[in-house]
Parts: structure tokens; C-alpha cells; sequence
């Protein structure tokens, strides 16, 4: 029944053609930049620079400064390639329908080798600049993001943004990567954070922009098992979450400012998605639960990297 | 407005101006960034 639904969903998909008008004019500079998705890129840069700048080896500010830059130009080149990818997805979602493809300001050609373009760019640039280790992890963040995630997960299962998931946890990896060469415990560890992270975070998003998910055809949690199982889900993410965020403490890696501030803000996490748990409500307007846990998790997540550097940084 | 149209001729003209002044930005940039790198990696720091 449930593959008999996601089969359905897969069809609906495919069988719709591109609605968008072909681009008449040469896209403004403007369209360029929205291609590369700069508000998701804003925590991407961010955990990338805390990997950075909690590694033990101290980096020359203009190689670290280019560390961040590729981390940032390979993010963009990912987001482009996807916006590339799923133009007729975004045609038909409220959400997405305004971006430079779905509303025709641009062609996808001209997508296609912004994304191709700025991905060599970014890996040649932090390989010559930094290290070739940093650089392989950084190209395969966008190989993950756009060919596991975007082409293979997402039209597929409803697994997508958990699998898909760990294309965005490997920032804070390249940024440590770019400092000492290589990536032990601390930074492994920091990836299973943004990793267990990320399906909390888009399935409570994905909650209230169900319908929208719905009509584009895209198989998210609550549109194939519905709020209920997507709110038992959020919640049982959210234990192992909190035990990667708070394990370089017990561990050794990170002080007593890192681990109180963690378990602070792990704690606040778990009571906002049981909030979450205890919710009923299948409308939107009446997911005010979902839509509070969806806002703490961008800023819990920037406050337990910011933690992170600042423990680094005292301890120092 | 049709792409024979001046009005339309105009636009492209002022978006590939744009365009081509943000490139120039970006390219001065690079070259100013794979200076610094160069100097920091032959001093060897």
C-alpha cells in the first residue's frame, strides 16, 4: 500500500512537464545569487568556520579565510545544481515557485554550469589553498547532496532528508579538514550531530508545508505516514541528537562551558518536540508547536557550534 | 515585449552591463586572493 503511494507520488512527478517560460532575457546578477540558496549557505558557512576554528592547528587567516569561501562557493554550487535538478518540483510548491527557474528569470542551462562551474571552482581553489583531503570532502558534499540526496533520495523515499541529511554535515569535517589535514573524533562527531539534526529539523518544517510537499508530489514523512508517526519520529531523533551534541564533553573534547551549554540546549530541543509529540493538530495554523521547534533548531544548532568555539577558545 | 522590441534590446544590454561589472569585481577579487594565497604558502606559514 505505502509503496503502491510512493509510486504514485514518483509518477505524478515525472509525468509533469517543466512550467515554467523559457528565459528571454540574459538573468540578472540577483538570480545568480538566489541560485545559490544564501540563507541555508549562512549555517553552512558558520559550522564550517566552528570546525575551522576548533581545531587544534591554528590556520594563516587568508588560507582559513579561503577555506570558508570554497565552503561557502561548494554549498552554492550544491544548492544551484539541485534548484537545477528540481525546477519542475519548485514550479509547483508556494514556497519555491518565485525562484529563478519555476518563474523563468532563467534558463536551466545556464543553472546547470553556474552549479557545474562554481563546484570545480570551489574544489580547486580550497585544494591549492589548504589541503587535497579538505578538498576531496568538500567535493563529496556536493556529489552527496546532489546525486544521493537530490537525484536518487528525494522523489524516492520517504527517508530522503535522513540519508540526504548528511550532505549538510559535512561542513564543520571540511573546515577542520582545511586546518589540520585530517578529521579525528571531534569533528566525526560533529557530523553526527548536523546529521540527527537535520531530520528533526525538516520534518517539523515539512509538517506545515505538508500540502505543499503533497502537491509537488514529494514522498516527506508526514505526506506518506502522516503527522502522527513524522511527530514520533521528530521526538525519537531528538535523543540521539542530544547525546551527540553533548558527548565531546564526557569525552574529553570539549570543557565544561561546551557541555553545560549543550545539555542546556539539548534539553530545551526535547521539550519543544515532545511539545511537538503532544500536538494533534493536522492544519497548519494550529502547528504552532512545529513551527517553534522548526525556528529553535536553526538557532540551536548555531548556538551549540557557537559554544563549541568559545569552549576551544577559553580553554586555549 | 517582444525580443525585436528596443525597450527589451535596452534591458539586455543594461543586465549584461551589470553583469559584467560584477564579474570584473569577482575576477579582481580572485586575483588579489590567489596573490595572498601564493605569498603565505611560499613563506611557508
Amino acid at each position: 500500500m505505502r509503496k503502491r503511494r510512493l509510486e504514485r507520488l514518483a509518477k505524478g512527478n515525472y509525468m509533469t512537464a517543466m512550467t515554467a517560460a523559457p528565459a528571454t532575457l540574459p538573468a540578472h546578477w540577483t538570480d545568480f545569487l538566489a541560485l545559490t540558496k544564501p540563507r541555508v549557505m549562512s549555517l553552512v558557512v558558520f559550522t564550517g568556520l566552528c570546525g575551522l576554528l576548533a581545531a587544534p592547528v591554528p590556520i594563516h587567516p587568508i588560507l582559513g579565510f579561503t577555506a570558508i569561501l570554497c565552503i561557502a562557493l561548494g554549498a552554492g554550487a550544491a544548492a544551484a545544481l539541485n534548484m537545477w535538478y528540481e525546477a519542475d518540483l519548485d514550479a509547483k510548491m508556494k514556497r519555491t515557485a518565485s525562484r529563478p527557474l519555476p518563474a523563468g528569470r532563467m534558463d536551466r542551462q545556464t543553472a546547470l554550469h553556474f552549479g557545474v562551474g562554481l563546484s570545480f571552482f570551489s574544489v580547486l581553489l580550497i585544494g591549492l589553498a589548504t589541503n587535497w583531503f579538505a578538498a576531496g570532502v568538500l567535493a563529496l558534499s556536493i556529489l552527496f547532496y546532489v546525486v544521493v540526496y537530490t537525484v536518487w533520495l528525494k522523489r524516492r523515499t520517504p527517508q530522503n532528508i535522513v540519508i540526504g541529511g548528511a550532505a549538510g554535515a559535512f561542513p564543520p569535517v571540511i573546515g577542520w579538514a582545511a586546518a589540520t589535514g585530517d578529521a579525528t573524533l571531534l569533528p566525526i562527531l560533529l557530523f553526527v550531530l548536523i546529521f540527527l539534526w537535520t531530520p528533526p529539523h525538516f520534518w517539523a518544517l515539512s509538517l506545515f508545508v505538508r500540502s505543499d510537499y503533497a502537491a509537488a508530489g514529494v514522498p516527506m514523512l508526514p505526506v506518506v505516514s502522516g503527522p502522527k508517526v513524522t511527530r514520533q519520529q521528530i521526538a525519537l531523533y531528538t535523543l540521539p541528537m542530544a547525546a551527540a551534541a553533548v558527548a565531546p564533553w564526557p569525552l574529553g573534547l570539549a570543557g565544561a562551558i561546551y557541555g553545560v551549554s549543550a545539555a542546556a540546549l539539548s534539553l530545551v530541543f526535547l521539550i519543544l518536540s515532545l511539545q511537538v509529540l503532544a500536538n494533534r493538530a493536522t492544519e497548519p495554523e494550529g502547528m504552532k508547536p512545529e513551527k517553534r521547534l522548526f525556528a529553535y533548531s536553526i538557532l540551536y544548532l548555531f548556538a551549540v557550534f557557537g559554544a563549541l568555539v568559545l569552549d576551544r577558545w577559553i580553554l586555549k | 515585449m517582444t525580443q525585436d522590441d528596443p525597450q527589451h534590446l535596452v534591458e539586455v544590454r543594461r543586465r549584461q552591463k551589470g553583469r559584467a561589472i560584477i564579474m570584473a569585481v569577482l575576477l579582481a577579487a580572485f586575483a588579489a586572493l590567489v596573490y595572498g594565497i601564493t605569498i603565505v604558502r611560499m613563506t611557508g606559514k
